[in-house]
């Protein structure tokens, strides 16, 4: 139904889902074992010539993408992949489910935390001997993104892309404009913006996910990655000093962001852009899906989120990572390990990236000779970064994203004067879900 | 007084004549009743009431009863031996932390206030004027009806696209899409439930007109006349005559109103979500329970309120409809 860049499940609309909620929350619980079984259709091959994998890759391109990586796999290794596709957003909901029934062998799944999560939960096996194999295509920072809590590696990335300021080049260079490094350069710009008739910074938080990416660019700046991730994962107080400092900046950059935002889809947002309404766009770089034409697609650029303190420079990228898991005891994990083997190739990457040009390969090794320039740049980000975050939603757990820091942002958005009240409330209900 | 005594014995006369037939009656049906529980009548009977009752207890009671004791614990949903006993601090976390909860409590009762003030008047209205034998009154009750027809999910999202802030019909009639002039009907807090309560009561009101009507219908058609004939006028037949015999119909109505009131998702989560302004109840439900968040017996404790305010209003409806039909 929806495209979900950040990875935060949409649940689909239906009268059941009401159903659900009134007449049993725990329809829901004894129905678990129902729903895995619809989930694991594809597990039951247990020869050794087959390995089972659970897909979200719904959307027409990406599906292509993926099913020409498993055909040159199996001519390769001679083990097909029984691949089960499932709606994106349906597979996220159920992955609770899914992984506790019958789960094929191998799953599409995030990095972060989300991956460590149920990893930590013993649902997810570990794949130590896979990047023995596969860690020399890889740099650091995404080997540490592939590990658990233990240490222990899970996970196998595919394609990565970062969050940045995206602009048009034309725009910039037919009114002077420089492109901002500090703060300070980018308040003046959205100024100068404003008095050009333009909307400076374009914005859309309807769908509750892209003020998270708007919050994590300005906290990682202002405070740093490592106070950053202490936050994320429940240590640090929503009530400290410093996350109140991240909201003051935002306060000052929020009168130059467009209007009426929670009522705006990020692809309307993304329009205005298109249509040199907007100056910039803070976003992933799937804001080029909504850039139809080739020639307004060559005019996209974009820019890291400018230095807020020196301390820290822009030494973090926001680089939402994407790629595969092993299930817990898989029918075929020989076969699952060699599938997962050649995932963490290069070549598995380039036949992706052939099809989807939004992205980039998870993988230093990677051919980028036939990257376009904003790939080449978006590559280039991610690999000089000192620190990667995944998006708040991947960092963090997701029952308090989902349930507290989506609704209290759009609050924010709208009211930014209530931020003291709004951030005793978000500690207050942060402290109950983490001690859950 | 000579004809009387003739007559009286011929008076207690009809009775005897009845008895017999009273008698053979009575005698045929316990033999009916024995003939018709053969084992393998017992058998059908059996399965045609025993599997809907397995499915309503498994489907009903039992989920609902999991879900109240589920209220009283905290669960993600992965592996039974999770669950954890947490008393009524869902409820205390609910009543004095979540600051979603009073918004969608309040935002349920408007709902339900709304929905009986503006489209149920409005549904009777068009009742009464298509009862009148109007040309083409198909065409229109078809019309009136369409949106009942349509899933909310659709309603939702087409009413979306009128109010979208940006290319949306009313912004762009009103030129209310330019930065200064901006008017936010999907997020602005103070606007959006009302936009969507425009949806529902556009939709509500087709709902209410098609019970009116089939009231309207099984009207007596004599009262219409006696009340004319006495001289009254349309407005007062309609007040003193028609309206008091649609009782039942109203009822019906209120019954569906609040169901209504209480179920409302469907329209709010595709037009918004439930953003600030128009948070409900069973949107908090689901934010927490369905997909990845899994905050089992959290949401649960919001359900099991859901239930509770159910039962306040169901409760003495069924016991004055019980009393009425004893004292019947």
């Amino acid at each position: 139904m929806h495209l979900t860049p950040s990875g935060l499940s949409v649940p689909g609309t239906s009268r059941r889902t009401l159903l659900r909620g009134i007449g049993g929350a725990a329809a829901l619980g004894a129905g678990v074992p129902l729903l895995s079984a619809c989930g694991g259709s594809g597990g039951s091959a247990a020869d050794s010539k087959t390995v089972s994998l659970g897909s979200n890759a719904s959307d027409a391109v990406p599906k292509k993408a993926f099913a020409e990586i498993y055909a040159d796999f199996a001519k390769k290794s001679g083990i097909k992949v029984d691949v089960n596709t499932k709606d994106h957003n349906t597979f996220q909901e159920q992955i609770n489910s899914y992984l506790q029934g019958t789960p094929d062998d191998v799953f599409h799944w995030f990095a972060g935390y989300r991956m460590q999560f149920f990893a930590a939960k013993g649902l997810a096996s570990p794949i130590d001997e896979v990047w023995k194999k596969i860690g020399g295509n890889f740099p650091e920072a995404m080997k540490k993104l592939s590990q658990g809590e233990d240490g222990k590696s899970y996970f196998v990335p595919l394609y990565t892309y970062p969050w940045a300021l995206f602009y048009r080049k034309s725009v910039f260079q037919e009114k002077g404009y420089e492109v901002p490094t500090t703060w300070d350069q980018l308040i003046a710009l959205c100024k100068q913006m404003k008095k050009d008739g333009l909307v400076p910074i374009a914005f859309g938080d309807k769908d509750a996910w892209p003020a998270m990416g708007t919050f994590d660019q300005i906290n990682f700046r202002a405070n740093g990655y490592d106070f950053h991730v202490e936050l994320m994962a429940g240590k640090a107080s929503w009530t400290d000093a410093k996350v109140r400092k991240t909201f003051d900046l935002w306060s000052e950059l929020l009168p130059y962001h467009q209007e009426g935002a929670v009522g705006r889809t990020w692809q309307d947002a993304a329009q205005t852009l298109v249509s040199k309404k907007a100056g910039m766009y803070l976003l992933g770089s799937f804001v080029g899906q909504q850039f139809t034409n080739k020639a307004d697609l060559d005019d996209l650029d974009f820019f890291a989120f400018p230095e807020i303190d020196p301390a820290y420079g822009q030494d973090t990228v926001e680089a939402p990572t994407d790629g595969f898991m092993m299930s817990k005891s898989p029918k075929n994990k020989a076969g699952a390990v060699k599938l997962l083997e050649f995932l963490g190739t290069p070549e598995a990457e380039q036949i992706y990236l052939k099809a989807d040009p939004n992205v980039v390969a998870a993988s230093t090794k990677a051919d980028t000779s036939s990257y376009t320039p904003l790939q080449k740049k978006a590559y280039e980000m991610i690999s000089g970064a000192k620190s990667l975050t995944q998006f708040m939603d991947r960092d963090s757990r997701p029952d308090f994203t989902s349930t507290v820091m989506q609704p209290s942002l759009q609050k924010f958005i709208r009211d930014p004067k209530g931020i003291d009240s709004l951030l005793s409330s978000i500690e207050r209900q942060k402290k109950t879900i983490f001690a859950s | 007084m000579t004809t009387s005594p003739t007559k009286s014995p011929e008076a207690p006369a009809p009775p005897p004549g009845s008895t017999p037939a009273a008698k053979t009656a009575a005698t045929k049906v316990p033999q009916g009743h024995k003939r018709l529980l053969t084992g393998r009548d017992r058998l059908t009977l059996g399965l045609m009431a025993g599997l809907p009752t397995i499915l309503h207890v498994a489907l009903v009671w039992v989920t609902a009863l999991a879900s109240i004791l589920l209220a009283f614990t905290t669960w993600d949903g992965i592996g039974f031996d999770s669950i954890e006993w947490v008393g009524l601090h869902n409820f205390e976390e609910l009543f004095t932390n979540n600051p979603q909860f009073w918004p969608a409590v309040e935002h349920n009762i408007v709902w339900f206030v709304v929905l009986i003030l503006i489209p149920t008047p409005m549904g009777l209205f068009l009742a009464v004027q298509l009862d009148k034998q109007i040309r083409f009154s198909r065409v229109y009750q078809t019309a009136f009806f369409l949106p009942v027809v349509m899933s909310l999910a659709v309603i939702g999202f087409v009413w979306q696209l009128i109010y979208n802030p940006d290319t949306g019909l009313i912004n762009s009639i009103i030129g209310a899409n330019k930065p200064g002039h901006y008017i936010d009907w999907i997020g602005d807090p103070d606007l959006n439930l009302w936009a969507i309560l425009i949806a529902a009561s556009w939709r509500h009101t087709g709902y209410m007109m098609i019970l009116y009507l089939a009231g309207l219908k099984s009207v007596d058609p004599s009262l219409r006349e006696a009340s004319a004939l006495d001289g009254a006028n349309e407005w007062q037949t309609f007040k003193n005559v028609i309206f008091p015999t649609l009782r039942p119909t109203n009822t019906v109505v209120l019954v569906v109103t609040i169901i209504e009131a209480l179920r409302a998702f469907d329209l709010v989560f595709v037009f918004n979500k439930g953003a600030e302004g128009t948070e409900l109840l069973s949107i908090l439900v689901t934010n927490n329970i369905i997909g990845e968040s899994s905050r089992i017996g959290y949401g649960s404790a919001i359900a099991v309120v859901l239930l509770v305010i159910s039962l306040a209003v169901i409760i003495p409806y069924l016991i004055a409809t019980f009393r009425k039909e004893r004292r019947a």
